[in-house]
């Protein structure tokens, strides 16, 4: 089994979102980067399996040189290898032309993503790598199992959940469910000191054309201050929740 | 060209979030000056939907299609994109729309505007607004592809009603093949779930053990509300992960959400910033959570829920 996990370099949960430039591009200015969250569910998972069923783990982001210490983390964590796509991302379709690519060109079976980024929220890369390469494809991935060419997948679905069979080669886009969270690695120092030594391969983009463009950010608006109420008079909360913000 | 909405049904009833979808479409459809066109699977009463201004119904009736498959559905919505000449695609953001979205942009060569919270702040080049950083802020995507397709953020417009005359047109597409095989689907009847839910009640740490959420259960029950925790409470066994709401929990977008003995940690603020209006109770008057939120009690649970229980009966009673 031959598996590409799919790693955006995000900024950390606890950093400050700022716009520069007249509030068209993010200021990065200070900001800790990370693997995206929902990444690190599908890279725990394929690590499961190189372990447990002898597959090989390559690690993929489409991003400039700044990205690298991020995939240098996944390497520490113990993928085998690394490959940054040398393109400043524009839009998820632009990424998923990208990425299909490299999996044709690796000839992967298997590829796990998070089913979202933290930053862009778009939820939309692994869907369209699946339609571009023709693979199936399952979205909120919670459980994962291979057995020789054959997937066990199931995926939250509104109130439940559904399972799902599929033959290799599948992408799923994975969230919380698929490891659990106490289960998402870590890098040590052996990892770490072993990462410097593992191949992270530079390749050119074929500079597909993006479909979207994000003209301008905007802050969430200030939030009013809260109002308090006494905990003895929740009468007072009772109609305010009534007759101010009118949702009882 | 006309705007194609697709209404998601379960079990045959159209979920809210297909109103949404209606009431949102037949108004960018007025800004283009076109009219909607609301493409529907199996559904039992499709006329309902010319209460959000659908002039016009596409039903699909086939019971192949009980079983929902993004691929053979995101075919069916190209397969009526084209036959009504559709250059936007309008869908709403629950689990099956956002797991077809992008199957159905590739297909349709289209450029793809997820987390959709505004009616298009310009038609020409299309603009809109979208959720984006978790939450924190947004952005304005200019679509340029011919066809377009957009997902509409739950509970971000509403529903409007604008009751039209339409009709109903059945249309039977091609089926596609599909690679994947649904084996089985667990889904809980009878309970409201949070991606639904207009009210959400949770409840974290400060609740002390799983033996003490029979209050939340009520206060639910009597908000008509779904239930959900915080991280630490599921990451504890106090309560399942399916009710985890939060960054890489789910994420709420009700109208009401009420936090009881949750702190208030960026990633659970992240994943319920969308909820219209938030009510805090927590015993500690440090807790960041009140910062985000809009009405506050600073005092313990065990004292303040059952009097909130109390009186939300009392006012219910007084209001029926």
């Amino acid at each position: 089994m031959k598996i590409l996990v799919c790693i955006s370099h995000v900024p950390d949960t606890t950093s400050k979102i700022n716009f520069t430039d007249n509030d068209t591009k993010f200021d990065s200015n200070g900001v800790q980067y990370v693997i995206n969250p929902y990444d690190e569910f599908a890279l725990t998972r394929a690590m499961w399996f190189k372990e447990k069923q002898g597959a090989t783990v390559t690690v993929v982001n489409v991003g400039n040189v700044s990205t690298e210490p991020t995939l240098r983390k996944a390497l520490a964590i113990g993928a085998d290898d690394a490959i940054r796509v040398n393109i400043e991302p524009t839009d998820g379709l632009a990424v998923a032309k990208e990425l299909a690519e490299v999996v044709k060109n690796g000839g992967y079976n298997l590829v796990l993503a998070g089913k979202e980024s933290s930053d862009y929220n778009g939820g939309m890369v692994p869907g369209m790598l699946a339609a571009l390469l023709d693979f199936n494809f399952v979205n909120a991935c919670i459980g994962l199992e291979i057995e020789g060419e054959k997937a066990t997948i199931s995926r939250e679905i509104d109130g439940g959940k559904e399972i799902l069979s599929s033959n290799l080669p599948l992408i799923i886009a994975g969230q919380k469910g698929l490891v659990e969270e106490k289960d998402l690695r870590i890098p040590n120092m052996r990892g770490i000191m072993m990462a410097r030594k593992k191949p992270l391969t530079v390749v050119e983009p074929i500079n597909s054309e993006a479909a979207t463009s994000i003209i301008s950010f905007e802050k969430q608006a200030a939030k009013a201050a809260c109002k308090m109420v006494d905990a003895d008079n929740v009468d007072e909360l009772i109609r305010l929740l009534h007759n101010e913000a009118k949702v009882i | 060209m006309s705007v194609l909405v697709f209404a998601e049904t379960s079990e045959g009833k159209f979920k809210k979030s297909a109103f949404e979808v209606t009431s949102y479409g037949k108004k960018v459809a007025e800004q283009l000056g076109t009219n909607v066109v609301v493409l529907t699977i199996n559904s039992n009463e499709p006329t309902l939907l010319y209460m959000y201004g659908a002039e016009k119904v596409l039903n699909v009736s086939n019971d192949a299609l009980r079983t929902f498959n993004a691929k053979v559905y995101a075919n069916i919505i190209k397969q009526a994109a084209e036959k009504e000449n559709s250059k936007l695609v309008i869908i709403d953001s629950n689990a099956n729309a956002i797991y077809l979205a992008p199957t159905l942009a590739v297909n349709l060569s289209a450029g793809y505007a997820s987390n959709v919270v505004a009616l298009p702040t310009s038609t020409s080049p299309l603009t809109l607004k979208r959720k984006t950083f978790s939450n924190k802020a947004f952005n304005y995507t200019e679509l340029t592809t011919d066809c377009k397709v957009i997902s509409l953020a739950k509970n971000s417009f509403g529903l409007v009603e604008n009751k039209v005359n339409g009709n109903v047109e059945e249309f039977a597409p091609q089926l596609i093949e599909s690679g994947l095989t649904s084996t089985s689907v667990e889904q809980t009847t009878g309970k409201v779930t949070i991606a639904d839910a207009d009210v959400v009640v949770s409840g974290g740490r400060g609740l002390k053990g799983p033996e003490n959420w029979g209050m939340i259960e009520e206060l639910a029950d009597v908000l008509g509300a779904a239930t959900a925790c915080s991280k630490p409470v599921s990451d504890l066994g106090w309560r399942p992960h399916s009710e985890h709401v939060g960054q890489t929990g789910k994420p709420v977008a009700s109208n009401l959400y009420v936090a009881v003995g949750i702190s208030g940690a960026i990633q659970h603020l992240a994943g319920v910033n969308s909820s219209k209006v938030k009510v805090v109770v927590n015993t500690d008057p440090e807790a960041p959570f009140f910062k985000a939120a809009d009405y506050g009690i600073v005092g313990d649970a065990f004292e303040v829920v059952p009097k909130l229980i109390e009186k939300l009966k009392e006012f219910k009673a007084n209001n029926a």
